[in-house]
């Protein structure tokens, strides 16, 4: 029964609700007994809110005798990137200079999930302020990957990829500033949505880039993702670039499932060299699936892309360098006097605490965005770059006028090892290749399971684009392919997954004989290494 | 575009207000120059009839009503701080000594 309810998708979840079969303390509860036995191991969340998720349960239950009209997915539990602030909830950003930050305020994003009656089971790991592509980078420590223990859950956001991919929740949000919704979905057989940039609130989520930062969903079917997408989007008037116009129509496209007639092009630049052989096969597979289904195939050549990882790691590194310079040690976050020094003046308080208080990526981003916004480099860096941004949505504006959504390998490989890029930043950049120019025009991507590559058995990922506020095109094109590959698979991705050890002593390990050599023992002492659990 | 040097970096670190050690200087001023030899590339096609953009929606102004809503309480907004005293931030000293 508890697994049932784990293994179920939102929607199937919402509708046994609805029907009474199950109760919303039910669903919670058997979504924290799951956390409870399997995150000693995938480490997906960085605090746990048993007490909050479950007072939402009841609330939701009470109502719903009551016989009070709610909403379809009240009662469905649901993980929250650590990078929103929750009211009474800690909040870190997978960030030391964070440790132990309650906000004062919800994010417009879980502010909506609240009023929808969703309660949150808790808030997932992150790269140290989203910057990174498999959570090394979290100053807590690694997620890890439910397919294989050893290997990242990628990144940013690879703290809700894995907590949905290890049914710990449902549902997650994530953001996505340059791939970390799309990248971590591809390499844990899940489902993750970027809407079109502005389509989702950003009041409350702890900046990276704010041109380029946008919340979604992160889900195991594009029907969840639409209900969620339903939710979470929307105009916000807390935020001056909110798109004030209706959520696209995602839920009717999600149901239609429908190609036929449509015309998709391959990305000619995104895939070929450079990309795993499992994973460009898994996508030509899929291509021909969306050909079956009646929809037109063409190539694409959108020739910007070259630059678009160059022009991206200017543009990031320069807003990065100017949002983080919030953090500050005068208002909240933490304080470090400088060693040796007698009465100290703020701005030495302020290098000292940010020098402790930032991991070594962090600093990385921040020196360099102040160098591309110097002067007499500005316009040779940071200017250039918003040019290429410029061509790239040129690039997609003559793509779109052939096509209606574009597709690519969503990564160049599958998950990788940890610790395997972590000391190589250029190879870890690389990871957000192919996600990155969608973030740099603005325009929605998801990405979603095509299979496991035959070298690794480990999951890969297609990305569909589609033009900005066309997102219904994400989830037409997505539904379908889904219901083909699901025949193909006779089920979802993820039941291939090896089952995880599960534990009751809150100590677990690594099931099954995917390489057993390591998972190190590290991972299981460091446990309650800066990870918080309240019950 | 010329590399940049570890003494560039301590100043970029001084402008950033964070105080890297030896070590992270070491390290830093190497990763940096890799960096951005590579990023370093857009200057190739930003040609000067390409106009820039910094924001990819055509966005200006965008104000709301001007109309006295809920806010935080003093209490609330000094309660993650570092420091305070008579409801309001305490910091270290701002000016030099001498």
């Amino acid at each position: 029964m508890t697994s049932d309810i784990t293994r179920a998708s939102a929607a199937e979840l919402a509708d046994r609700l609805s029907r009474k079969e199950i109760s919303a303390v039910e669903a919670t509860q058997a979504h924290l007994d799951r956390i409870d036995a399997v995150d000693g191991s995938v480490r997906a969340f960085l605090h746990v809110d048993a007490r909050g998720a479950l007072a939402t349960a009841r609330d939701i239950d009470q109502r719903r005798m009551a016989g009070e009209d709610l909403h379809v997915l009240a009662g469905v539990p649901i993980a929250v990137k650590d990078i929103a602030t929750t009211k009474g909830m800690p909040t870190t950003a997978g960030s030391r200079i964070l440790e132990g930050w309650i906000p004062p305020y919800d994010a417009t994003v879980v502010a909506r999930l609240k009023a929808a009656g969703m309660p949150i089971l808790g808030k997932t790991n992150m790269d140290e302020f989203a910057m990174g592509s498999s959570t090394e980078h979290s100053a807590f420590g690694p997620s890890h990957n439910p397919w294989d223990l050893e290997r990242i859950p990628g990144g940013s956001g690879g703290g809700s990829s894995a907590a949905v991919a290890s049914y710990q929740a449902p549902l997650a949000i994530g953001t996505d500033t340059g791939g970390s919704i799309r990248q971590p979905a591809a390499v844990t057989g899940t489902v993750g949505t970027k809407p079109t940039y502005g389509g989702v609130s950003r009041y409350g989520l702890i900046a990276l880039a704010s041109s380029l930062d946008q919340a979604g969903p992160v889900t195991r079917t594009v029907l969840d993702a639409a209900l969620l997408h339903s939710v979470i989007g929307g105009y916000d008037p807390m935020d001056s670039t909110s798109i004030n116009a209706p959520v696209p129509p995602v839920l009717e496209a999600a149901r239609r499932a429908d190609v036929k007639g449509m015309r998709i092009g391959v990305v000619k630049e995104l895939g070929g060299e450079g990309y795993q052989q499992g994973v460009r096969a898994r996508f030509e597979e899929s291509v021909q699936l969306l050909v079956d289904a009646g929809a037109e195939v063409v190539e694409v050549s959108c020739p910007s892309f070259e630059y678009a990882l160059a022009a991206y790691y200017l543009i990031l590194p320069s807003e990065a360098s100017s949002n983080l310079a919030k953090f500050d040690a005068m208002r909240y976050g933490l304080r470090v006097l400088p060693e040796g020094v007698d009465d100290p003046s703020a701005e030495q308080v302020m290098a000292a605490s940010r020098d402790a208080g930032f991991g070594d990526e962090v600093k990385r981003r921040i020196i360099l965005g102040t160098y591309a916004l110097s002067s007499g480099y500005y316009d040779a860096y940071y200017g250039s770059a918003q040019k290429v941004r410029t061509l790239i949505s040129r690039d997609f504006a003559a793509a779109f006028d052939q096509v209606d959504v574009l597709v690519s390998p969503t990564t160049p490989t599958t998950a990788f090892k940890i610790g395997e890029k972590v000391d190589n930043p250029l190879a870890m950049y690389l990871n957000d290749i192919a996600t990155i120019p969608a973030n740099l025009a603005g325009i929605p991507g998801m990405s979603l399971p095509s299979g496991l590559a035959d070298e690794d058995g480990l999951p890969t990922g297609i990305q569909i684009l589609a033009p900005a506020t066309k997102d219904e095109r994400l989830y037409g094109v997505g539904a379908a392919l889904e219901a083909a590959l699901n025949r193909r698979w006779g089920g979802p991705l993820l039941a291939k997954a090896p089952e995880l050890l599960t534990n009751t002593t809150g100590l677990s390990t690594h099931a099954t004989g995917l390489s057993t050599t390591a998972l190190s023992t590290t991972a299981l002492s460091t446990t309650a290494n800066g990870r918080e659990v309240r019950s | 575009m010329s590399a940049i040097s570890r003494d560039d970096v301590a100043h970029l670190a001084m402008l950033a207000r964070i105080d890297l050690s030896d070590a992270e200087l070491d390290k830093m001023s190497g990763e940096l120059a890799i960096i951005l030899e590579s990023v370093a590339r857009v200057s190739e096609v930003a040609t000067d009839d390409v106009p820039p953009t910094s924001h990819p929606l055509p966005l200006t102004n965008v104000t709301r009503p001007d109309v006295v809503r809920p806010s935080l309480t003093a209490e609330e907004a000094l309660a993650a701080a570092p420091a305070s005293e008579q409801q309001r931030f305490s910091v270290p000293r701002i000016l030099d000594e001498d």
